[in-house]
């Protein structure tokens, strides 16, 4: 049971995490709920789905189907968070203002909703088809009883839970006026650690594989398939032997999106230095 | 229409310069079988600085991920069903692997020499 809560657990941090930070980013915004819980519903069934048809899956693409897939739905996240951050740099003042006027109840709402909501769905997808065919085979194995597994599932599950929970606490706690600024920034990290991700995929696949050397190897001081290393490899793209091509991701997704936040957004009123926002988060 | 246009066969001596590229260093196969949640064999050998395709049968009635921090590879590979797991050359050492939901058994090495 112990077994099957911890390898779960392991597997919805990453969801639990993208999920928490997420919530926080659409902090007082209308009908977000029922966008987020539509997400997870949905990773859930696509996740059920993809756990089924996994041998096709596997076979698509000359055997590289289950890589082709993970690094496709990683481009759409990226380009998903991109532009909730550009909406963000555009409307946050506003939406931040109308929270403020409405002493912190629900704004109107963000047009990033969706794209948002598609984040958290591909999140649960991801990690979840592993759930799925994890506990589905040891509940049908006859060493132990489906029940001890279901349970031990479930408690892994309540932790991935209590992940996100805490932190969307953490992150709310941010004064209303800061907190878009530091969910920006967050989201900024984990869009550039999914690109680095996704030519990972892609390089495994054979389609993209340039500039594929290893630029370091940590894997002996913080190994990326431990507990540290998922957290860190979710939230700012961690990886312990990297690629060179995988760093240039990286590094142009950052550019790209802080670049692009700064074109979008308004003629500020009181300029305040950009440099507030770095610091903020180092402060947390 | 009005285009110029690079005549097709002009293109053919660097579609063929590409793919001899991309194929002239076949990789090194290996067969590993999975049965009773066990990699037969549990301990494999290729040759340092060489592309690597292990060919992974799974016997077992049980869906199993091949899973490996240090290839940084996982790849899902459905009950009876056979998957290849493609590696870059590799320098010199041992790189561990494992079933994921059946790690208790499912372990392996890959030694590169």
């Amino acid at each position: 049971m112990l077994g099957a809560a911890i390898i779960v657990f392991r597997e919805v941090i990453e969801a639990g995490l993208i999920a928490g930070i997420v919530l926080a980013a659409t902090e007082g915004v209308q009908g977000r709920t029922a966008y987020v819980i539509g997400g997870i519903a949905a990773g859930v069934f696509g996740a059920s789905l993809l756990a089924v048809f996994a041998g096709s899956l596997s076979d698509a693409f000359e055997g590289m189907g289950q890589e082709v897939f993970s690094a496709s739905i990683l481009a759409f996240a990226v380009v998903m968070l991109t532009w909730h951050n550009v909406w963000m740099a555009q409307h946050g003042r506003e939406l931040t203002a109308e929270l403020k006027a409405a002493g912190h109840a629900v704004a109107t709402g963000s047009k990033t909703l969706l794209a948002l909501a598609a984040v958290v769905g591909i999140a649960v997808l991801r990690e979840g088809a592993e759930v799925v065919l994890f506990l589905y085979g040891n509940m049908i194995a006859s060493n132990s009883s489906w029940w001890e597994v279901l349970a031990g599932g479930l408690i892994g599950l309540a932790g991935g839970v209590a992940v996100s929970f805490i932190v969307f606490i953490g992150l709310v706690l941010i004064p209303i006026h800061r907190l878009f600024a530091v969910t920006s920034f967050l989201i900024a990290f984990l869009a550039a650690g999914m690109a680095s991700q996704c030519v990972h995929y892609l390089d495994q696949a054979d389609i993209l594989n340039v500039l594929s050397t290893t630029l370091w190897d940590t894997s002996s001081i913080l190994p990326k398939d431990s507990i540290a290393g998922r957290v860190l490899a979710t939230l700012i793209g961690y990886d312990d032997k990297p690629s060179v091509m995988q760093a240039i991701a990286y590094l142009a997704t950052l550019t790209v999106i802080f670049g692009a936040m700064r074109v979008f957004a308004p003629a500020k009123p009181q300029p305040k230095p950009p440099v507030a926002m770095g610091s903020r988060v180092a402060a947390e | 229409m009005g285009m110029k246009r690079v005549p097709a066969f002009l293109l053919l001596p660097a579609l063929i310069a590409l793919s001899t590229a991309s194929y002239a260093d076949e990789p090194v196969a290996i067969d590993l079988t999975l049965k009773d949640h066990k990699f037969e064999p549990a301990e494999i050998r290729a040759p340092a600085g060489k592309a690597i395709a292990i060919t992974l049968k799974n016997e077992d009635d049980a869906i199993e991920e091949f899973d490996s921090n240090s290839l940084r590879t996982e790849k899902i590979v459905t009950k009876g069903g056979t998957v290849t797991i493609r590696l870059k050359p590799l320098a010199a050492g041992r790189y561990p692997f494992q079933g994921e939901f059946h790690a208790k058994t499912a372990q392996g090495v890959l030694i590169v020499e």
